[in-house]
C-alpha cells in the first residue's frame, strides 16, 4: 500500500514508443515476444482454470447428498479424469510457463527468451492439445473415464476416446519440452554481465531446475502413454499379463514421471513465495543458498520416491521401506524452506498487501499439505489412508492452496509491473479471505472423510459420509465463485486502477523493478548494469 | 462402520489396523506439533513485526546455527516416525502359516471368494459378494429413494452391504490371495487395517487375525470403472465354532447329490 498510490507520469511516456505489432493477428499469433506469449499462457491457464473449475462443480455437485442426483456414474468419472487433467496440463503448469516467460527475461536482463520462435510454437500447441482432449467428451463413448493416472487395463477400456487423449498428452509434453528447452536456453546464455548463477532471483533458480525436472520427465510420460497406444490399438501387451507384460510396470514409469511432475507444479511456486515474502517484510530472504540447494535436494529425491504412489500394488517389504524412507527424507529440505520463510519474516518490517497475503496463506496450507504428505509417507498408516479422501485432500493443499496460490500472488505481485496499473487492494483483500474461508471448507473436512473410510472417485457413498460432504461442496461452490472475482478485479484494475511507479512495491528488489510500468514490449535491448540491490533477494553468499 | 461427523481413523479389530492407527497417530501429533511451533512463529511474527507498528526491518539474512538445528532436528524426528512404521511393516509382510487361505478375486464389479484350504483341508466353497438389492435400487439415477432409508437393523448401510459376506474365523491367521479378472481394484476393510491391490494376472497376498467377532465393512479402494463405488466388501467374523458350522454348512450345500464325494474333487483349481 506504500507506493502505488503515487504515479510515475515518466513511465507512462514509454507506452507509445513500444513498437507493438498492429493488427490482433500479428501481435497475437505471431508473436515472438516474451511478454506477450507470456501473457497468452496466463491467459489460456485461466481459462483452463474455469473449465477445470467448473467439472470440478459438477463433481461436487454430486457429491452434495448421498444418492445419484445428477449425472451417471459414468459421466463422473470422466469428469474426475477430464478435471484432473485439464488444471495440471491446462492450468498450473502453463500458468507457471507464462509466469516464467514474462518474468525471466526481465529478471535476469535479457531482451527475450533465447528462442522466440519456438517460443511461439510451444505456446500455439496448447489450445489444439485442449481442444482435442476437450472434445472427447462429445465422442461416443464420452472422454477418459479412467483417471488421470491412466492405468491400465482400466484405461484401455474407453473407446477412440483413448488415442485421443494420448495424442493431446502427445502434444501437451512436446510443448511443456520446447518450453523447458527454451527456459534452460535462456537462463544459461542469456543473463545479463554481472548476473551470476548464484546471484539469481529464487524464481529464475527454481525454473531453471524445474525445467531440467521437464527435460526428465516429459519424455517419461511419453514412452508410458505410447505403449498404452500400442497395447490398445496395436496389438502389445506391454501391459497385459497374459501376453508378457505387467500391469504395474505402467504404474511404476507413470509415477516415475508423476512424481517429478508434482515438483514441476511446486517448485516454482517457492521460487514465487521466495520473491514476494522479502518484498513485503523488506528484510532480504533468509538464507538463499540454503534455498537453492533445498530446491536442488527436492527435485532429485524427486526421482527416487514414485512408488510411495503404489504402496499398496504388493512391493516386496525391502522396496516398501526404501520409499518410505527416501520419501520422508523430502520433509527435510522442504522444512527447511518453510523455516527460511519464517525466518525472513522475522524482525522484518511486514506490510500486508494482497501478494504477501497469498503468499502468506501459501506457506500456511501448503505447509499442511506438507504435513499430510509426510503422513502418507508412513507405509502402514498409508495402507489405510491409500486412494481415500485423505489423499484428495492432501494433493489439493498442495495443488490449490500450494501451487495455485502462489500463482494468484505472483500475478497480484506483478500485474502492476505488466500492465502499469494498480488492483484494488480493498478487492484483492476480499478475494483473498472469501478464498481462504471457502477453500478450506472445501478441503479440511475431505481429510475426516478419508480417515473415516470415504474411497476417492466414487460418485456416491454411504449416510455416514453425508455432512462432511454436503460441508465440503459448499466450499467448492463459494470457490466457483472466485476466477469471477479475479478477472473483475483484473479488469477493473486494467481499464480503471491508478497508475504504477517504477518500483511498485516499496521493498522489492531485483531487474523487473528497474524498467518502467507497465514494461515496455522491448526490454533490455542492451544489458544492463547490474547494482548490487537489482540482484536477488538476499545475501547470494549464504 | 463410519459414522456420522467422524474426524479420525477408527483403531480397527486386528494389530495390523492398531499399528496403523498407531502410526497415523504418531505422525499426526508430530505434525500438529511441529505446526503449532512453525505458525506460532509465523503469527508472533506478523502481529510483532509489522510496518505499521513501527517495525525496522533487521537485514541479517542467515544464522548457520539455526540452519543446522533445523536440518538436523527434523531428521531424528523422521528417524523416530520410521522406527516404528518399519517394525509394523515387517510384522505384516509374515503371511506364513496360516489356518485359513482365502482367494479373492475382482470382478467389475463384485468379488468371489474362494476358501482355498481350512486347517489343512481344501473346503471347495467358493462364492460371488456383490452389492445388496435394497442399496442397488436406491443408488439408481434419480431413484427417488432415500439412502437413509437402506438400513439392517439400526444400521445403514447404503453401499455398504452385500448379497453374501465373507464369513471368517476369529483368533485365527487368514491368509489372503488377491487378484483380479478384468481390472485393477483394491480390497479394503478399514477395521483390518490395510488395503492390496487385487491385480489381474498377478497375485498378491496379505493376512490378518481377527480379534472381535462383528460384521465389518469396506470397499473397493482402486478405480475400477463406472460402478467401482458399489462394489462394497462385508466380513462377518464369527468364533471358531460357529465358523466351523457355518463353513459345512456351504460345504453340504456346494456338495453334489453324491453324500460321499470326495472333497479333493470339489476343490476349485487355483
Amino acid at each position: 500500500m506504500a507506493t502505488h498510490a503515487a504515479t510515475d507520469h515518466h513511465a507512462d511516456h514509454h507506452d507509445d514508443h513500444d513498437h507493438k505489432p498492429a493488427g490482433f493477428w500479428d501481435r497475437w499469433v505471431f508473436t515472438t515476444n516474451h511478454k506477450d506469449i507470456g501473457t497468452l499462457y496466463l491467459v489460456f491457464a485461466f481459462v483452463m482454470f474455469c473449465i477445470g473449475g467448473a467439472m470440478s462443480g459438477v463433481i461436487r455437485a454430486e457429491l452434495m447428498s448421498p444418492g445419484l442426483q445428477f449425472v451417471e456414474p459414468y459421466f463422473f468419472n470422466q469428469m474426475t479424469t477430464v478435471h484432473a487433467l485439464v488444471m495440471i496440463f491446462g492450468g498450473v503448469m502453463p500458468a507457471f510457463v507464462g509466469l516464467g516467460n514474462w518474468m525471466i527475461p526481465l529478471q535476469i536482463g535479457a531482451p527475450d527468451m533465447a528462442l522466440p520462435r519456438m517460443n511461439n510454437w510451444s505456446f500455439w500447441i496448447m489450445p489444439f492439445a485442449f481442444t482435442v482432449l476437450l472434445l472427447t467428451l462429445f465422442l461416443p463413448g464420452g472422454a477418459p473415464a479412467g483417471g488421470w493416472t491412466l492405468y491400465p487395463p482400466l484405461s484401455l477400456q474407453g473407446g477412440s476416446a483413448v488415442a485421443f487423449a494420448i495424442f493431446a498428452i502427445h502434444m501437451m509434453g512436446i510443448s511443456s519440452i520446447m518450453g523447458a528447452i527454451n527456459i534452460i536456453a535462456t537462463i544459461l546464455n542469456m543473463r545479463a554481465p554481472g548476473m551470476d548463477l548464484l546471484k539469481m532471483p529464487l524464481f529464475v533458480w527454481t525454473w531453471l531446475i524445474t525445467a531440467f525436472l521437464l527435460i526428465a520427465v516429459m519424455p517419461v510420460l511419453a514412452g508410458a502413454v505410447t505403449m498404452l497406444l500400442t497395447d490398445k490399438f496395436f496389438g502389445t501387451s506391454f501391459f497385459n499379463a497374459a501376453g508378457g507384460g505387467d500391469p504395474v510396470m505402467f504404474q511404476h514409469i507413470f509415477w516415475f514421471f508423476g512424481h517429478p511432475e508434482v515438483y514441476i507444479m511446486i517448485l516454482p511456486a517457492f521460487g514465487v513465495v521466495s520473491e514476494i515474502i522479502p518484498t513485503f517484510a523488506r528484510k532480504p530472504l533468509f538464507g538463499y543458498q540454503a534455498m537453492v540447494y533445498a530446491t536442488a535436494s527436492i527435485a532429485f529425491l524427486s526421482f527416487i520416491v514414485w512408488a510411495h504412489h503404489m504402496f499398496t500394488v504388493g512391493m516386496p517389504l525391502g522396496g516398501e521401506l526404501f520409499f518410505m524412507y527416501a520419501t520422508m527424507m523430502i520433509a527435510v529440505p522442504t522444512g527447511v524452506k518453510v523455516f527460511n520463510w519464517v525466518s525472513t519474516m522475522w524482525k522484518g518490517s511486514m506490510t500486508f498487501e494482497t501478494p504477501m497475503l497469498w503468499a502468506i496463506g501459501f506457506v500456511i496450507l501448503f505447509t499442511i499439505g506438507g504435513f499430510s504428505g509426510l503422513m502418507l509417507a508412513i507405509v502402514p498408516a498409508d495402507f489405510q489412508y491409500h486412494d481415500t479422501y485423505f489423499v484428495v485432500a492432501h494433493f489439493h493443499y498442495v495443488l490449490v492452496t500450494g501451487a495455485l496460490f502462489s500463482i494468484i500472488a505472483a500475478v497480484y505481485y506483478w500485474f502492476p509491473k505488466w500492465t502499469g496499473r494498480h488492483y484494488s487492494e480493498k478487492w484483492g483483500k476480499f478475494h483473498f479471505w472469501w478464498t481462504i474461508v471457502f477453500v478450506n471448507l472445501l478441503f479440511f473436512p475431505q481429510h475426516f472423510l478419508g480417515l473415516a473410510g470415504m474411497p476417492r472417485r466414487i460418485p456416491d457413498y454411504n449416510v455416514a459420509f453425508a455432512d462432511w460432504n454436503l460441508i465440503s461442496s459448499i466450499g467448492a461452490f463459494g470457490m466457483l465463485c472466485t476466477p469471477v472475482f479475479m478477472f473483475l478485479i483484473l479488469w477493473h484494475a486494467k481499464k480503471h486502477g491508478p497508475k504504477a511507479t517504477t518500483q511498485v512495491w516499496e521493498g522489492a528488489h531485483g531487474l523487473e523493478w528497474t524498467v518502467p510500468s507497465p514494461a515496455p514490449h522491448h526490454t533490455f535491448t542492451t544489458p544492463p548494469v547490474i547494482r548490487a540491490s537489482d540482484l536477488a533477494h538476499g545475501d547470494p553468499t549464504h | 462402520m463410519p459414522h456420522r461427523w467422524q474426524l479420525n481413523m477408527a483403531p480397527g479389530v486386528t494389530q495390523t489396523a492398531r499399528n496403523a492407527y498407531h502410526a497415523h497417530m504418531i505422525a499426526l501429533w508430530v505434525c500438529v506439533v511441529i505446526g503449532i511451533i512453525v505458525f506460532g512463529a509465523m503469527a508472533y511474527a506478523m502481529f510483532k513485526f509489522r510496518k505499521s507498528k513501527g517495525a525496522v526491518p533487521a537485514q541479517w539474512s542467515h544464522n548457520t546455527k539455526a540452519e543446522v538445528i533445523w536440518t538436523v532436528i527434523p531428521i531424528l524426528i523422521l528417524v523416530a516416525m520410521a522406527w516404528p512404521a518399519t517394525q509394523y511393516l515387517v510384522h505384516q509382510s509374515d503371511t506364513s502359516n496360516p489356518v485359513l487361505t482365502v482367494k479373492i478375486t475382482g470382478y467389475q464389479w463384485k468379488w468371489r471368494y474362494e476358501y482355498v484350504d481350512y486347517e489343512g483341508k481344501p473346503t471347495g466353497v467358493n462364492f460371488m459378494s456383490k452389492l445388496d438389492a435394497d442399496s442397488d435400487k436406491t443408488r439408481q439415477l434419480k431413484s427417488g429413494l432415500d439412502p437413509h432409508a437402506v438400513k439392517v437393523g439400526e444400521e445403514a448401510t447404503y453401499l455398504l452391504n452385500v448379497d453374501k459376506p465373507l464369513v471368517l474365523p476369529t483368533n485365527a491367521k487368514i491368509r489372503f490371495v488377491i487378484t483380479a479378472d478384468d481390472v485393477i481394484h483394491a480390497w479394503w476393510v478399514p477395521a483390518l487395517g490395510w488395503k492390496t491391490d487385487a491385480i489381474p494376472d498377478i497375485i498378491n497376498d496379505a493376512w490378518t487375525l481377527i480379534e472381535t467377532p462383528g460384521t465389518y465393512r469396506g470397499q473397493c479402494a482402486e478405480l475400477c470403472g463406472q460402478d467401482h463405488g458399489f462394489m462394497p466388501i462385508v466380513v462377518e467374523a464369527k468364533p471358531k465354532a460357529e465358523f466351523d458350522q457355518w463353513l459345512a454348512g456351504q460345504q453340504a450345500a456346494a456338495a453334489p447329490a453324491v453324500p460321499t464325494a470326495a472333497p479333493a474333487a470339489a476343490a476349485p483349481q487355483g
